[in-house]
């Protein structure tokens, strides 16, 4: 027994180290980086300047304060705020989206299968490559989905999704819920498969209608299930990036927490700033993630 | 009343797969658009074209990109199987102290904020004289397929029945010979689900991707299409990013819809049973 111990160490150690030296190290640089004054031209000419990139204080001879650093950004608390609501509206869009593609492939009917391979489509296109779809589609002079609402008389006049102020989010949204909702249908429907049939039919016997079913029976069974996908798709969504990099190009109105950090790491010439701004995404997630799983109750131990 | 019920739910149906499908059959109906066709909204072409595939093809470096993709999202796939493996016999077959708390420790990697791990990584690439370099992208990729593959080969593992490795251990065996010659022709499903899902995961990485290469010959597809564009916004070719995105779209959708079935239950693995 000892020395299977000692060799499951042997297999285990190779992974570690790559997973160490991939995350674990990094993300202390990135800590550590957030609290000096690096540049992206000269990494190693850098010194200690505690929290300054988060928040500082300057006294003016005048008698006037001057504030600096993250915490006192408006830029990065718009960031945060576009992140918190792309966050909740797609999530709760393709949780219901999800649910309802899910129930309709949990019916039997001819064609299901078919229906299954459709719905996987969007699931497998790179990202990126939606995103330019997504783009021309909604393109403001030859996109398809101004010609077709300008005919229909939904619209007056061309929009220009991707790059007007009111419509930027909107078009975020419409791409990520119909890339992310085939996700989420296929979780549930897994969920939906291993309900037991009998509960169902039972409960059908004791006359209850369709919409008691589910809102009595189903939901609460694949609730557990639906919750770790929410939470899973919750954490992807706070992290967004190469949707908005690529569909929204600086737009203020739809910059994420992701997009900012990284503008400051490598365009900006803010290394230390992007840190600060990576930690602070960093931080807001891990909580988000501990306290959720605590509401929530979700057992995430892998031993069972 | 029953024949109204069925006939929503068909028109249901046929919403939810018009809905899926249309975008990427524009895509492909555009890319078959050449000339002032293109600026027609029209929902097929009237002249099936090639030109924007063999511009693509030609002009510039997509071929090249294209290279790279298979080379990086290739050797990531290898390697992270490879570690895994090992990584699930040892995580699910042998009780020690400490396991759950690293089944955990790897599970919270995988939900890193890539961004998060930016900055020090950067600083390790140029360390290492790796930037702008396949390697610097292979070597980074390990931090978003290596824990989900350890955790669902993990989970496929403890599946197994105990019966399987009993005979083997009583015969002496090593845990390396349990792996190779017991394990492993088991493993197949799950490492085929993994493999696949790793690579799309690989093949479709943008952050990493923009960041660690500074020239046309070393990006990757993403990168390569993201940046397909012209000085002004009236000159975005839209028929050759129409193009290139069909080309390294349709492997993957064949290779989703022949696997699809396997694909389902890896995402349900990682998902729900985790």
């Amino acid at each position: 027994m000892r020395q299977r111990v000692r060799s499951a160490w042997l297999f285990l150690t190779p992974m570690l180290v790559v997973l160490a030296a991939v995350a674990g190290w990094p993300l202390i640089r990135t800590v550590y980086f957030s609290f000096t004054d690096a540049s992206l031209a000269d990494l190693d000419a850098r010194q200690w300047v505690g929290f300054a990139n988060y928040f500082s204080m300057l006294s003016m001879p005048s008698g006037r304060t001057l504030y600096d650093g993250l915490l006192v950004d408006p830029v990065w608390w718009r960031a945060v705020w576009n992140t918190v609501r792309f966050t909740a509206i797609s999530v709760v869009c393709e949780t219901i989206l999800g649910m309802i593609v899910a129930l309709v492939l949990n019916a039997e009917f001819p064609g299901r299968g078919i229906v299954r391979a459709a719905i996987l489509i969007p699931w497998a296109i790179p990202t990126i490559v939606s995103a330019k779809m997504w783009q021309w589609m909604l393109n403001d002079q030859f996109g398809i989905i101004n010609v077709v609402l300008l005919n229909l008389g939904l619209i007056d006049a061309k929009i220009a999704w991707t790059a007007n102020a009111d419509t930027a989010m909107i078009a975020v949204l419409i791409v990520d819920i119909w890339k992310t909702t085939p996700f989420m249908a296929l979780l549930i429907l897994a969920a939906l498969q291993m309900l037991p049939r009998e509960i169902i039919e039972v409960a059908k016997l004791d006359g209850a209608n369709p919409w008691q079913i589910f809102w009595r029976v189903t939901l609460p069974l694949i609730r557990p299930a639906v919750m770790v996908a929410v939470i899973f798709r919750a954490l992807d969504a706070l992290r967004i990036f190469d949707l908005i990099y690529v569909l929204t190009p600086n737009n203020v109105q739809t910059k994420s927490m992701s997009v900012f950090a990284r503008e400051n790491l490598f365009e900006f010439d803010k290394f230390a700033y992007g840190s600060a701004a990576s930690t602070l995404l960093f931080l807001i997630l891990a909580l988000l993630t501990i306290s959720y799983i605590r509401i929530a109750r979700i057992s995430l131990d892998g031993g069972r | 009343m029953k024949i109204l019920k069925r006939a929503a739910f068909y028109l249901l149906v046929a919403v939810i797969v018009f809905i899926a499908v249309f975008p990427f059959y524009y895509a492909i109906a555009t890319s078959l658009k050449s000339g002032t066709e293109l600026f027609e909204a029209s929902l097929w072409p009237h002249t099936i074209s090639l030109a924007n595939y063999r511009n693509v093809l030609t002009e510039g470096t997509f071929v090249r990109n294209l290279v790279n993709s298979l080379v990086v999202s290739g050797a990531v796939v290898l390697i992270s199987l490879l570690l895994g493996v090992t990584a699930a016999y040892s995580l699910a077959r042998i009780r020690f102290r400490g396991r759950s708390a690293l089944m955990l420790g790897i599970l919270s990697v995988s939900m890193f904020p890539q961004v998060a791990v930016l900055a020090g990584l950067f600083e390790m690439i140029r360390w290492a004289g790796l930037y702008n370099s396949l390697i610097a992208l292979i070597f980074s990729y390990m931090i978003f397929t290596l824990p989900f593959t350890v955790w669902v080969l993990t989970t496929f593992v403890r599946d197994l029945p105990v019966e399987v490795e009993e005979a083997a251990i009583l015969d002496g065996a090593t845990p390396w010979i349990i792996i190779s010659q017991v394990f492993l022709p088991l493993m197949w499903p799950a490492l085929a689900t993994t493999g696949m899902l790793a690579f799309i995961g690989a093949w479709n990485e943008f952050l990493f991707a923009l960041t660690f290469t500074s020239n046309n010959a070393q990006r990757t597809v993403p990168v390569a299409i993201a940046l397909l564009s012209g000085s002004s916004q009236f000159e975005i070719p839209w028929g050759n990013i129409m193009a290139a995105s069909v080309i390294v779209t349709v492997p993957l959708v064949v290779l989703v819809l022949i696997f699809q079935r396997k694909i389902v239950s890896g995402l349900t693995a990682g998902g729900v049973k985790g």
